[in-house]
């Protein structure tokens, strides 16, 4: 048996760390205004926010190709400003992942900031602490459980990822050629030892990650400080 | 206009708190009222917590929130104690009086440590420290934002009986101690008495009376306005001796003798019993052979009574402007013809005396 092909595993992680950074980004904000909002919009953005759960990815993959297309209005500005086109490439992957996992990252962080709740936030403010101080010397390390279960899910998620990729990137190696559609185009062409290789690296990663996250939940609080 | 006047209407849900007064400042002023009063939702407003108030709060002339513009909580220099304390889980008791210390550049920690005894709980996880413990450690915290005014909100309501006694005496030297204002809010007769200079009564989101703890306790028509109320009246004692042989404190009242079981308190201390209004008969003349050693002459100057029930409250003058109320039946009151200005004599229990009242310092 050849030592597989690694190439693909490396592409994989590479998009499931940056997605992970940008999930951080936009999630932890839209978390705490869930958390925290009284507004009527809520359930609305609840329930756009928990929608890549449900839809079949070929359902997501099928308007994101849409909307990458060099003819749409995001696919052209994308081209005039990059030069470049947006469907098939790493950043339409990356695009894709973020949003097709935001609720991997949205939802345990949510969770966490409304166990917070207000009381300690608003013991801080009496501490004359302003918001963002509150927020990141109070919410954050009390809801730092969440933090780490939203990012080892949305990293784990993004890894795993493969409907998606498949519609919107397609199989261009270095460029588009994850783990997954690697194994997927190593079954089409029979070359299982490969295909074997690769699924048990995925295998033992997922299992791995997910031992994690339920370790870490079952542990007692970690001290901070 | 010096204080802190308080001009707001709120309506929360079916609640709605509408309070016009200006706390005079200084000491510990006691806000009283049963629970659902509106107390806590008071506080909230005076502390800059609860922006959907509507009106004014202003704080030594400095406007708090007026119109449209409302001073955040951070800005307002106010330490706020809360009932469950809200210490900060992800750090140690260390951590939480220094994130405190840091945000107001307080120079004040050792003499916290030291006075709330905190040394010994430094190191320690705020999760293993007893209730007693975590409200000393949030005073503390509270005191190291070097407030200009502190809000406690039933801060021992939490605790048992003996983690009270214990707490009280911190939270009795708070003003001169730290020279700040303290607004305190209780349902407890027994923290006004021991604790406060003054106090407001609110009741069902509207202030119901205001003024020194004893002339607003001896109001008649406050019985009414809280549920967990009881009648009762607050007066001031000299201890005089202590009575080895029988273990009785022997006091003076108004002139008047009085004595209750011997209570470890210094000869001289001056002292404020609490009276429960139903611990006090009345008779016209000065009775004897009887096994009440309490007898305390004074003059009608009230009687309410009560036409829904078989009880009438008689205020009484005792002397000096203090005075004692007595809670007694509508037909006793009919029998022996009291009236405004009778000479009547208050028998009162001994066991009816609050043992720990404490001598304000």
């Amino acid at each position: 048996m050849s030592w597989p092909d690694l190439a693909p595993l490396w592409l994989s992680v590479q998009l499931a760390g940056v997605t992970t950074v940008l999930l951080l980004l936009i999630g932890t904000p839209l978390a705490w205004w869930l958390a925290t909002t009284r507004a009527r919009l809520r359930p609305f953005i609840e329930a756009i926010t928990a929608l890549p759960l449900v839809l079949p990815p070929t359902v997501l993959g099928f308007y994101f190709l849409i909307l990458f297309s060099p003819n749409s209005t995001l696919g052209g500005l994308w081209r005039d400003a990059t030069g470049t086109s947006l469907t098939f490439s790493f950043s339409s992957l990356v695009l894709a992942s973020t949003l097709y996992s935001l609720p991997f990252m949205v939802q345990p962080l949510q969770s966490a900031f409304e166990a917070v709740g207000r009381g300690p936030m608003e013991a801080a403010a009496s501490l004359r602490a302003g918001r963002l101080d509150a927020f990141f010397r109070v919410a954050v390390p009390m809801a730092r459980r969440g933090f780490l279960t939203g990012i080892v899910l949305s990293f784990a998620h993004t890894i795993g990822e493969f409907g998606v990729v498949l519609m919107v990137g397609g199989n261009i190696p270095g460029q588009t050629r994850v783990i997954s559609i690697a194994i997927y185009e190593q079954v089409e062409v029979l070359d299982y030892a490969q295909a074997h290789a690769l699924s048990a690296i995925l295998l033992v990663f997922s299992f791995s990650v997910l031992m994690l996250v339920y370790t870490l939940n079952r542990r007692a609080p970690v001290r901070v400080g | 206009m010096m204080g802190l006047s308080v001009n707001i209407k709120l309506v929360v849900e079916n609640f709605r708190l509408e309070v016009s007064h200006t706390f005079e400042l200084g000491g510990i002023t006691a806000l009283f009222g049963a629970s659902g009063a509106g107390k806590s939702l008071l506080l909230r407003v005076i502390s800059g917590l609860e922006s959907r108030a509507h009106g004014s709060v202003c704080f030594e002339g400095e406007a708090w929130q007026r119109d449209t513009r409302f001073m955040p909580a951070a800005k307002r220099g106010v330490g706020y104690v809360f009932q469950d304390s809200r210490l900060f889980e992800h750090l140690d008791v260390a951590g939480n009086l220094q994130f405190a210390a840091k945000r107001s550049r307080s120079n004040a920690y050792d003499a916290v440590v030291k006075t709330f005894d905190l040394q010994p709980l430094l190191g320690r996880r705020v999760a293993a420290l007893s209730g007693g413990e975590k409200q000393r450690v949030a005073i503390g915290r509270t005191l190291l934002t070097a407030p200009r005014l502190l809000l406690m909100d039933e801060p021992l309501a939490a605790l048992d009986h003996a983690r009270k006694a214990s707490l009280l005496p911190y939270i009795a030297r708070l003003p001169e101690a730290f020279g700040l204002p303290v607004i305190y809010v209780t349902h407890s007769v027994e923290e006004v008495t021991r604790l406060a200079d003054r106090m407001v009564v609110l009741a069902n989101g509207h202030m119901l009376a205001a003024g020194s703890v004893a002339d607003t306790l001896a109001r008649l028509d406050i019985a009414e306005a809280s549920g967990k109320f009881e009648a009762g009246s607050v007066v001031q004692a000299v201890v005089k001796r202590q009575n080895e042989r029988f273990l009785l404190t022997e006091m003076v009242v108004a002139g008047q003798p009085l004595s209750m079981p011997a209570s470890a308190v210094a000869v001289g201390a001056e002292l404020r019993l609490r009276i429960r209004a139903r611990d006090v008969a009345l008779a016209l003349v000065r009775p004897e052979g009887t096994s009440i050693r309490n007898v305390i002459r004074g003059i009608v100057v009230e009687i309410v009574q009560e036409s829904e029930t078989a009880f009438a409250e008689v205020l009484l003058d005792i002397g000096k402007g203090q005075r004692l109320r007595a809670r007694i039946t509508r037909a006793s009151v009919a029998e022996l013809g009291l009236e405004v200005g009778a000479v009547v004599f208050a028998l009162v229990k001994s066991v009816s005396f609050d043992r720990r009242a404490l001598p304000k310092s």
